[in-house]
């Protein structure tokens, strides 16, 4: 897999992610995270190599993936109702069934009661899950989360991770996760998928050997702690070379 | 609330020493047709309502309403092309522009050759004087829209109608009512002067003849006039920016 963008950020990475399955992506910066994104989502074309959804290679991947930015990017003149519609809008879906299914979601969402406001009187926690609603609606069956939580606040940032995790074991969606938290990574996944930088490019795939469901005593076990600090010696050693 | 009292207070008691003042000098002077009064401002505008407001004002609203409709209509419409087109951006721009250092003043009484005193030659100068905001705050505003909610809305499939409407429309407005804001405040300055160089009716016309007759307070009554159309017309910009953008609202 590579990008038109020279130098190849990507070159010789290869991966396979099995349906319902949580992964996270971890890498230094410039290790071309957001060009894996990118790829995937079909915002860019690979110059070589291919990317299968669900089996299939398809040429024009947009729309086909549940996106959920770094950014909330909700848009401030549309209210939460609006905002979280806006994939079922697109795809030409009746306003008040596009309405009807983000009601009824947003209970679900610890969103009830806010859909007539403006996305600058909500919290940054809810921000985001409006933003993860919307990925959601999209209606795809495979989500990517681009560093979701890394503008929230510690505390609200282990509330949404207890609360994605309970969401996706509910409705067995397969999840992509980027992240540069390791501890998150490790709560979250079934898998670390860790990139190399330039110029040797791999990934290394991680299996987590824990359980579901999680809890956040999990992550204090030593096995886990011992494969944190693996992880993040690796990391620190690809910054500083 | 004694908060808003104030600022409301410090400019009305501004307003009123300057007023005063002026009323003072204008006494002590006491060449009318040079320097008149306020309040022989006022009474001349009592005098004239009937002529003023009947006559002139609806002379002079009808040039500044479709100028600035047309403008609007221009302004918006070459917009859009530049930033659909980067040929026509390429164009417009400079010209645009260029456009702004032609002292329109000078220009007017080409317009009233062309289209003689008819209503034509005074909206041709609002309308120039008036497009420029509009349009270059528009194109501006359709730029303004951010990067990474276009990305976004393309991994949701969305065509390039959506992002004009669902995104590059909406991020534009509060620019647009800007553009419009100051381009209120120019109509009336725009018709004033094309109905000053030529015209039959209007409050620029009639303000001119009021010069003509050594007629000082008939030369501000109209101006008053004119001031408060101004005022007016942004106050009403402003309220439709009010409804159109709630979102906006600061608590």
């Amino acid at each position: 897999m590579e990008t038109s963008t020279e130098p190849n950020v990507l070159d010789n990475v290869s991966f396979h992610v099995n349906a319902g399955e949580f992964i996270s992506i971890i890498g230094p910066s410039g290790s071309g995270k957001s060009t894996l994104f990118k790829l995937i989502t079909g915002l860019e074309q690979p110059t070589s190599g291919e990317i299968l959804l669900n089996g299939q290679h398809d040429h024009n991947r947009l729309g086909r993936v549940g996106y959920m930015p770094q950014q909330d990017l909700l848009m401030p003149w549309r209210t939460i109702l609006k905002n979280a519609a806006l994939p079922l809008e697109l795809k030409g879906v009746a306003k008040n069934n596009a309405h009807q299914r983000v009601l009824e979601l947003l209970e679900e969402f610890g969103l009830k009661g806010v859909e007539h406001k403006y996305p600058r009187d909500l919290s940054g926690g809810m921000k985001q899950r409006v933003s993860f609603l919307r990925a959601v609606l999209s209606g795809s069956n495979i989500l990517l989360l681009d560093e979701p939580f890394s503008a929230l606040d510690a505390i609200t940032r282990m509330n949404m991770q207890a609360w994605l995790l309970e969401k996706w074991e509910k409705w067995k969606t397969t999840i992509l996760f980027i992240t540069h938290d390791v501890e998150e990574a490790l709560f979250l996944s079934d898998s670390v998928f860790v990139l190399s930088e330039t110029p040797v490019q791999h990934l290394e795939k991680i299996n987590v050997p824990l359980g579901r469901p999680r809890d956040f005593h999990m992550i204090h076990q030593p096995e886990i702690i011992k494969l944190k600090e693996q992880l993040i010696e690796q990391l620190r050693w690809r910054v500083t070379p | 609330m004694i908060q808003k009292r104030n600022s409301f207070l410090a400019p009305a008691l501004l307003v009123f020493i300057l007023l005063v003042t002026w009323e003072i000098a204008a006494r002590f002077i006491a060449i009318a047709f040079i320097l008149p009064s306020p309040t022989q401002v006022a009474m001349k505008l009592w005098e004239l309502k009937a002529i003023l407001f009947f006559v002139h004002l609806p002379a002079t609203l009808l040039v500044i309403l479709t100028g600035l409709l047309l403008s609007i209509i221009f302004g918006i419409g070459i917009a859009i092309w530049m930033n659909g087109s980067k040929i026509a951006e390429k164009a417009f721009y400079p010209i645009i522009i260029s456009s702004q250092t032609i002292p329109i003043i000078a220009l007017a009484p080409i317009f009233v050759l062309w289209f003689g005193y008819s209503l034509w030659s005074k909206v041709a100068v609002t309308l120039l004087i008036t497009f420029f905001p509009i349009t270059v705050n528009t194109y501006d505003g359709l730029r303004s829209s951010r990067q990474e909610i276009k990305e976004l809305l393309l991994t949701m499939g969305a065509s390039k109608r959506d992002i004009f409407f669902k995104l590059q429309v909406p991020s534009a407005l509060p620019h647009f009512y800007s553009g419009l804001k100051v381009a209120v405040t120019l109509s009336v300055i725009g018709a004033a002067i094309a109905e000053w160089l030529g015209a039959q009716a209007g409050l620029g016309f009639f303000s001119r003849r009021m010069m003509n007759q050594f007629d000082g307070a008939g030369v501000f009554a109209p101006i008053v006039l004119l001031s408060l159309v101004g005022i007016a017309l942004f106050l009403m910009v402003i309220a439709l920016e009010k409804i159109t953008l709630k979102w906006r609202k600061t608590k």
